[in-house]
């Protein structure tokens, strides 16, 4: 270690491996929505199956992830759980653009009092912890893979208006917004075309990066029991009914978490990569 | 001397509008929980009456804890129990929240945050002074695993620590053996993640500190490639990283939320999780109210340290 100079000007930055990590990823990314898509093509056995007979059997050529405490084929089971994980992470995500980008654009572009009231609500919210926020709403709406949806959603809308009321207030102080002023565009035209087709810039980037976040809330809610319910496949609640089985048969547990593990990561990968583009872009 | 003056009364308003706008939050985040407590469904009087309860017997009750009195009145009692420590009763165990949260659960969530605090202090900077400025495949390693134990979910984290050090290779018991021992797997699942996340941003922070000209001449000084990295590099990268202190510490207490269900732990996360299963409503918002105070309370400090660490922010301040 010491015998590597410390001041130097830095070889030519990671020119070498920048495109490997975001294409990994994005095979990655493809192969998960696939499964997302039509998990039967990838799997085509059935996830409820359940054969007594194979139960806790190690991974084997037949069978490549074993088998859990039922028997059931865990490779079809994560392949199959695809579906709801991505589902809820991405409904969930969606739900959060939905609530967070128009209360973003109303503080960005409100008066003086619109704008601090709605920045101390993100600050209110943001003080809590999401998944203890999402929690809270869950002992409120009861259990079920809807409310976690809605309460992970809700949870994550203030990272989103922020964000968007930073980027408005930029844009709207900027010169072609003031030349559109002066000719005496209307409001709403400035608003649609001038500001918030340049604000949302940033979305692409967060949206990548908040699936992720969507994704592993999930898992966690449905780990502890209150997301999607057995038997349907879904990697948060799959480890839940594994885990009394761990010291026997690992593979039932570690299997669907290298699911989770390898997607989220995937989303941090793409989305790092499009804000290095996105911030270069911005800068130059 | 009257610069002098002027800048300390500067910086005393600015101390007092930090101050003022987090007791601010504070007391929006106890009037929205006060709120929910009275909006969602489910009551008090049903969950201590049980489903005989006739309707003398819910008016008494609804005298007894003062519930039939105005709204207004309601909740200025709120605000002042809650300044002495009490935060109402659980609508399902019927005992007061301060009973139940505070003592041996609040206890045991603090010493396994406390444990994952220090793995995180002492992990994130070795991992970042050590790797800062390679570029070789052992650093590309690291940065994979960083990613990795951030992008993980904890109890899978935690289940794969169980798997191999409890039932394989056997070093590590999870239920039997000392409280240290007991304290060791769970936390270093709380803390991985986190040292994931802010080993990236120290490290981003040592490696521009060592770009800046003042490294050149540090160098040149004579200082050791050591001493430049931990003296300079880690101050520099400081800031960043106390920024990020109210997140760690939020990420620290959902962590043992879920971490203390995974290892079969006491404490304020299994308190949560039952009472979010039971819908005792109560509970969980005292739960949430705790963290967002903690929060709210580490981000304050941090407001005030960080003008300490990176004068030039000072400045900036005005």
């Amino acid at each position: 270690m010491s015998a590597v100079p410390l001041v130097h000007s830095r070889p030519s930055p990671r020119t070498r491996r920048l495109p490997l990590a975001p294409a990994v990823a994005g095979l990655v990314l493809a192969a998960v929505t696939l499964a997302a898509l039509s998990p039967s093509v990838v799997a085509p056995g059935d996830p409820l199956h359940i054969d007594l007979v194979q139960m806790h059997a190690h991974p084997s050529l037949r069978h490549p992830f074993g088998c859990d405490q039922l028997g059931r084929d865990v490779w079809t089971r994560v392949v199959h759980g695809t579906r709801q994980s991505l589902a809820i992470g991405a409904a969930a995500t969606a739900l959060a653009v939905v609530i967070g980008v128009p209360l973003g654009l109303l503080a960005g572009l409100g008066n003086r009092v619109a704008d601090t009231l709605l920045s101390r609500v993100f600050d209110l919210m943001g003080a809590f912890p999401e998944i203890l926020l999402a929690l809270v709403l869950i002992a409120i709406t009861g259990r079920g893979t809807g409310n976690v949806v809605l309460a992970i959603g809700i949870a994550a809308a203030p990272r989103f208006a922020r964000v968007m009321r930073t980027d408005t207030r930029l844009v709207a102080r900027a010169d072609h917004v003031l030349a559109a002023r002066l000719l005496t565009r209307s409001r709403t035209r400035i608003v649609l075309r001038h500001i918030l087709s340049n604000a949302v810039g940033a979305l692409p980037v967060l949206v990548t990066l908040g699936l992720g976040t969507s994704i592993l809330g999930a898992a966690a809610l449905s780990f502890l029991g209150f997301g999607t319910q057995p038997p349907t496949p879904e990697w948060g609640s799959m480890l839940a009914e594994s885990r009394d089985d761990l010291r026997i048969a690992w593979w039932a547990v570690f299997f669907p978490g290298v699911a989770v593990t390898a997607t989220v990561v995937a989303t941090t990968v793409l989305g790092r990569t499009a804000q290095r583009r996105f911030e270069n872009r911005v800068s130059a | 001397m009257t610069g002098l003056a002027t800048r300390r009364a500067v910086g005393s308003r600015r101390v007092l509008a930090t101050v003022g706008s987090a007791v601010l939050l504070a007391w929006a985040a106890v009037t929205v929980a006060f709120l929910a407590l009275h909006l969602a469904p489910g009551d008090v009087i049903t969950a201590a009456s049980g489903d005989g309860g006739d309707a003398s017997q819910r008016a008494r009750i609804a005298h007894e804890w003062g519930l039939d009195r105005p709204l207004i009145v309601q909740y200025g009692h709120y605000l002042l129990d809650l300044l002495h420590g009490d935060l109402g009763y659980s609508f399902v165990q019927g005992d007061r929240v301060s009973h139940i949260l505070f003592g041996d659960q609040l206890w045991s969530t603090v010493t396994l945050a406390g444990t994952a605090l220090v793995v995180v202090v002492v992990v994130t900077p070795v991992l970042a002074v050590l790797t800062a400025g390679h570029r070789g495949p052992l650093a590309g390693l690291v940065s994979g695993l960083e990613l990795s134990a951030a992008s993980a979910p904890t109890f899978w984290i935690g289940l794969v620590l169980i798997w191999v050090f409890a039932f394989t290779l056997r070093v590590l018991p999870v239920t039997s053996g000392t409280e240290l021992q007991r304290l060791v797997l769970p936390g270093i699942t709380v803390a991985l993640p986190i040292a994931g996340v802010l080993s990236q941003v120290v490290r981003g922070g040592v490696e521009r500190a060592l770009e800046q000209p003042f490294a050149v001449t540090a160098r040149a000084r004579g200082v050791g490639p050591v001493r430049l990295r931990v003296v300079h590099g880690l101050r520099h990268a400081l800031v960043p990283a106390t920024t990020l202190a109210g997140w760690a510490i939020s990420s620290l207490l959902t962590g043992t939320v879920v971490v203390e269900e995974v290892f079969g732990r006491a404490g304020l996360g299994t308190v949560t999780v039952d009472a979010v299963t039971a819908k005792d409503l109560p509970v969980v918002l005292a739960v949430a109210l705790l963290a967002a105070a903690v929060y709210l309370g580490v981000n304050l400090v941090v407001d005030l340290v960080v003008p300490l660490i990176d004068p030039r922010l000072k400045e900036g301040a005005r």
